[in-house]
C-alpha cells in the first residue's frame, strides 16, 4: 500500500482516505474488486429492531444527484453482529464503522453497546441525520441540546471513538458541531443528506412514496464542502467529509476544507468502481499538484 | 460475472406507439438468463435505468422500452454507432430448470418484452408453449411477427383493435402447468387468481444501482424483504 495516501482519523491509521458511505456499501461490491483496498468501510445504518423501510418507490431522479427515502432498512442489530458482519470478515480485512440509528436515545446507546464490543468495529458513526424516518435519526440531529445529551449519554457507555454524523439542514452547523465536541464525540462525518422532494409534472404528485427525501449527489457538494470549510475552524476534532464526492479532485478539495478522511456515497450506486476508481487517481492527481503526501493538505485552504 | 462496460449501439427503432427497440454488441462470450436486465447510463442523467434483456443471439443484445419520462426519452434519441456505459447482466432471471411442459406464458404492455428471451429458450428445449399477449390498441403492438414465427401467439386489445377485444386475462386457457408473466401488476395478480401458484413473476421497480447495494427497489414477499434487483427480479408466485 503505497504510503502517501495515508491518513489518521484520532490514533487510527487507515491506508487511505476513502470509505464507502453508510447505506450505499455492502459485501456485494467484492464481485466488483477487492475490497480491502479501501481505507476502512461505514456499514448500512444499524438499529434495535429490524425495519423494512419506507415502501416503495424510495428513489428518484434529479439534475446533479439523486433522491433516496430507503428508511433506515437494516435486519436489526442480532443478525447484523450474527451474519452481516461475518459476510463482511470474509472479504474485507481491516477494521470497520459501524453505524448507529434509533428511534430514541434508549435505542442508540443499546445498539451502540452491542457494536461497543466488536473487536473488528472501529468506530461508531452515530447517524443523528437520517431524513427518511419517523421518530429519531434527523430529528435527533437538528438541536444543539439534544445532540449534546445524546452523545454524551452513547460516550458515557461505549469505550470506543464515537464520531457524529450530521444533517446539512439545520440553520448553524457550526454550534452543532461545537455541541458534538463538546459533548465528548472523537469526531464528526459532514454531512449526510439534504431534504428534498421530487414531483412528477405530468400527474402533479409526489414521486418518492414517503414524499420527502434525502437529496445527495455531485449537486450537494459545494454546500458539504462549505460545511466542512465552517465546522473545521471551529473544532479540533477529526471530519470525514461526506457528500457528492465523485472523484480525486473532490477528495482533495475536501482535505483542503478540512476533512481528514472522506465518505462516497451515491457515487458508488452509479459507478460500482468509484472508489476504486478515486484511489487508483489520487496518487496521479497528487503529482500533478505537487502533494507529497495527502495528509499534509487537511485544511490548507484555510491558510491561503 | 456481472461487468460493466461500452456497448456500441447498432440500432435504436421505433417499433409501435412510444416503443423502441435498441439493439447492442457485447461479445459472445456471455451467457444470459431469460429475465435478467442491464442498467444503463444516459447521457445527463444521473441514475442508471434498468432494462430487461429481451433478446441476446450472436453477441448482440436487444432490449425493447417505451418512453415513461425523460431518461427513457433521451434513450430513444441515442444513435447507432454510439456507445452506452452498461452494468450487466443483473438480477436472477427465470428458472427455467423444472422438468414442466405445458407452459403458458402471459405479457402485459411492455412487458412482454424479456418473454421473447424466454419463449425462445423454452421453445429450443422442446416445451410446448403459449403466450398470451395484451395490449391497449393496436398501435402499441410490437414483436407480432417475432413471437408468431416461433409459436403459438394469441394477442388480446382492450379496445379490440387486434386480435379479441378485452383484457387478455378474460381468455387464458387454465390447462397449464406452469405459467410465466410480466407486466401491469393488476394482470399479475390475476394471472395467479386464475393460474394458481405454479408460475414465475418478473417484477418492476424504480432501482439506482441495481445490483443489491441501495436498497431501493425491496419488496415485501412470505419470506421476508427482497431486492427485485438482487433476489429479484423474478419471483415464484407462492413468494407472495
Amino acid at each position: 500500500m503505497n504510503n502517501i495516501l495515508n491518513v489518521n482519523l484520532g490514533n487510527w491509521r487507515l491506508d487511505n482516505p476513502v470509505i464507502p458511505a453508510s447505506g450505499t456499501f455492502g459485501y456485494e461490491f467484492s464481485q466488483w474488486y477487492d475490497i480491502n483496498i479501501l481505507g476502512s468501510i461505514s456499514l448500512k445504518t444499524t438499529t434495535r429492531e429490524p425495519r423494512f423501510g419506507n415502501s416503495t418507490p424510495r428513489v428518484a431522479e434529479c439534475v446533479g444527484g439523486m433522491l433516496n427515502s430507503i428508511g433506515l432498512q437494516n435486519p436489526g442489530i442480532e443478525k447484523v453482529i450474527s451474519e452481516e458482519i461475518p459476510k463482511f470478515k470474509k472479504n474485507f480485512n481491516k477494521k470497520i464503522i459501524a453505524s448507529v440509528g434509533g428511534n430514541s436515545i434508549e435505542d442508540y446507546v443499546f445498539v451502540s453497546k452491542m457494536f461497543d464490543s466488536m473487536e473488528e468495529v472501529e468506530i461508531l458513526e452515530i447517524n443523528l441525520s437520517c431524513p427518511n424516518v419517523k421518530n429519531g435519526g434527523m430529528s435527533f440531529g437538528l438541536d444543539e441540546k439534544t445532540v449534546y445529551h445524546i452523545c454524551e449519554k452513547i460516550k458515557n457507555s461505549c469505550k470506543k471513538k464515537i464520531y457524529i454524523k450530521l444533517s446539512p439542514n439545520v440553520t448553524d452547523i457550526v454550534s452543532i458541531a461545537k455541541s458534538a465536541e463538546l459533548s465528548g464525540a472523537d469526531g464528526l462525518v459532514l454531512v449526510n443528506t439534504l431534504l428534498g422532494i421530487a414531483i412528477d409534472a405530468c400527474s402533479g404528485k409526489p414521486i418518492i412514496s414517503n414524499i420527502f427525501a434525502g437529496f445527495s449527489g455531485p449537486a450537494i457538494k459545494p454546500i458539504a464542502l462549505r460545511m466542512v470549510y465552517q465546522v473545521f475552524k471551529n473544532v479540533k476534532i477529526p471530519i470525514i467529509g461526506c457528500g457528492g464526492i465523485r472523484n480525486a479532485d473532490d477528495v482533495i478539495e475536501f482535505m483542503s476544507a478540512g476533512a481528514s478522511a472522506v465518505q462516497i456515497g451515491s457515487a458508488n450506486l452509479v459507478n460500482p468502481f468509484s472508489c476504486k476508481n478515486i484511489i487508483d487517481d489520487l496518487p496521479k492527481k497528487m503529482k500533478k499538484y505537487g502533494i507529497q503526501k495527502i495528509e499534509e493538505i487537511i485544511g490548507r485552504s484555510h491558510c491561503i | 460475472m456481472k461487468k460493466q462496460d461500452f456497448l456500441k449501439v447498432i440500432s435504436n427503432n421505433l417499433i409501435a406507439k412510444n416503443i423502441f427497440k435498441m439493439c447492442l454488441v457485447c461479445g459472445c462470450d456471455l451467457e444470459f438468463i431469460p429475465g435478467q436486465f442491464l442498467n444503463i447510463k444516459i447521457d445527463g442523467f444521473y441514475l442508471r435505468r434498468p432494462m430487461s434483456i429481451c433478446d441476446f443471439e450472436n453477441g448482440i443484445i436487444t432490449i425493447v422500452y417505451k418512453i415513461v419520462g425523460k431518461g427513457t426519452e433521451a434513450l430513444s434519441k441515442i444513435s447507432k454507432g454510439n456507445k452506452l456505459d452498461v452494468i450487466f447482466p443483473l438480477g436472477n432471471g427465470f428458472d427455467i430448470k423444472k422438468s414442466y411442459d405445458n407452459i403458458t406464458i402471459i405479457g402485459g404492455g411492455v412487458g412482454l418484452a424479456p418473454l421473447y428471451f424466454l419463449f425462445k429458450t423454452l421453445k429450443k428445449m422442446n416445451k410446448k408453449v403459449i403466450v398470451y399477449a395484451g395490449f391497449r390498441t393496436l398501435s402499441e403492438i410490437f414483436f407480432e411477427e417475432e413471437f408468431s414465427s416461433i409459436g403459438e401467439f394469441i394477442i388480446s386489445t382492450q379496445d379490440g383493435t387486434k386480435g379479441n377485444k378485452g383484457l387478455i386475462i378474460d381468455i387464458l386457457d387454465k390447462d397449464c402447468d406452469y405459467y410465466f408473466t410480466c407486466g401491469p401488476a393488476l394482470m399479475m395478480e390475476s394471472v395467479r387468481k386464475i393460474l394458481g401458484q405454479n408460475g414465475q413473476f418478473l417484477l418492476e421497480e424504480r432501482m439506482a444501482c441495481g445490483f443489491g447495494a441501495c436498497m431501493s427497489c425491496v419488496c415485501k414477499t412470505k419470506f421476508g424483504a427482497k431486492r427485485v434487483c438482487k433476489e429479484g427480479p423474478v419471483f415464484f408466485a407462492n413468494e407472495f
